[in-house]
């Protein structure tokens, strides 16, 4: 009987660690709603003519996302007109990194003048329903009927340190992929990056 | 004739001025050279922290490292540390950090962007967060992603070491 409890607690317990994981590649993805950068509450469904998004976990303080800032803006003016859309996610607790407050949002969203929404994850929720783990880390959605579809996460691209280094921009290539009515080749990638942060 | 003997006098001493003035030297690896480090097949434990100078985290847990070089000095314990600094940014980051700190430990600087590639081979569970750590022994591994204290540290070294 003790036997049986543990297998089952076990089994409770691998299949809690499981769903920690979030999302996988072809998973459908709940919408959310988070505060921009200019006060208005955001959703996936308010944009209406989207074919997908480029969602972007980041944040203010980390030297990868800083690195990486004018290479999002890029894919933005790219790809929106296309129905790509970047959203970018600060899910960071100020309580553990005060410059990733929402106010210093705002200041770092003006200094760069981002053209795309800067959502702040208030509380922490909608990182750990993703299972993002460091800035940046992007998840790429496409619609498929009504439900928006992870079809790539990972990188932007093969070079943090050096943008004219760059080999393989395989956020650029998934999304050219889509638009042509196909899988993407490279559907996940790994890069270094700094943790989310949370208040312990 | 004077003046070339003013500049075999000066010569020496505007190429020293010319270097840098801290003395902080670190190797810096691609991923090849690091690999080695991470799979020793020695009856030695290993500790490998990746880490850099701008990860909050990395720089709080950075003491423990050095108390571990400490206590276990006696015993069959390598401890490296491997820096992800922007190896553009190094005299306003890495550098500095080395000398104020006058730190033991052993660090190198693992400059390789081919990090889709890479971060796989450290451990396949690592998502490429900062900072993680990697406790081994032979075949025994050990690897945590996200911040560790003094504690976790020794249960991962007695971990590897009792298996």
């Amino acid at each position: 009987m003790k036997k049986m409890s543990m297998f089952i607690f076990t089994m409770l317990l691998a299949s809690v660690t499981v769903l920690a994981q979030g999302y996988k590649i072809g998973d459908k993805v709940a919408d959310f709603k988070l505060k921009n950068v200019d006060g208005k509450m955001v959703s996936l469904a308010d944009y209406k003519n989207a074919k997908g998004f480029v969602v972007i976990f980041s944040c203010n303080h980390c030297p990868y996302v800083k690195a990486y800032e004018d290479r999002m803006i890029e894919l933005h003016k790219k790809y929106e007109s296309k129905g790509f859309p970047v959203i970018a996610i600060n899910s960071n607790d100020p309580a553990a990194v005060p410059e990733d407050s929402y106010d210093k949002m705002i200041e770092r969203a003006k200094e760069k003048s981002f053209p795309f929404a800067y959502l702040f994850d208030e509380g922490q929720k909608v990182y750990p329903v993703f299972g993002a783990a460091r800035t940046p880390h992007v998840y790429l959605l496409s619609k498929k009927g009504k439900d928006m579809i992870v079809e790539y996460i990972g990188a932007i691209d093969d070079n943090y340190k050096d943008a004219t280094a760059v080999k393989e921009k395989y956020v650029e290539k998934a999304i050219d992929a889509l638009l042509e009515g196909k899988s993407p080749e490279v559907k996940e990638t790994k890069a270094v990056g700094c943790s989310i942060k949370v208040k312990k | 004739m004077r003046k070339s003997i003013l500049i075999i006098i000066l010569l020496p001493l505007l190429m020293s001025c010319n270097q840098q003035p801290n003395e902080v030297k670190v190797d810096v690896f691609d991923y090849s050279l690091l690999e080695p480090y991470l799979n020793k097949s020695t009856d030695s434990i290993y500790v490998v922290n990746f880490w850099a100078t701008w990860c909050a985290p990395c720089i709080k847990e950075f003491p423990y490292f050095e108390q571990l070089h400490k206590e276990y000095k006696s015993d069959k314990l390598d401890i490296l540390m491997v820096s992800l600094d922007f190896p553009n940014q190094l005299d306003k980051s890495l550098y500095p950090f080395i000398k104020n700190r006058k730190t033991d430990l052993n660090v190198v600087l693992l400059d390789d962007p081919a990090q889709n590639v890479w971060i796989e081979k450290v451990d396949s569970t690592w998502s490429g967060a900062l900072p993680a750590t990697l406790v081994y022994k032979g075949n025994s591994r050990v690897f945590i992603e996200g911040p560790v204290d003094y504690n976790d540290l020794v249960n991962a070294i007695n971990k590897v070491s009792n298996q």
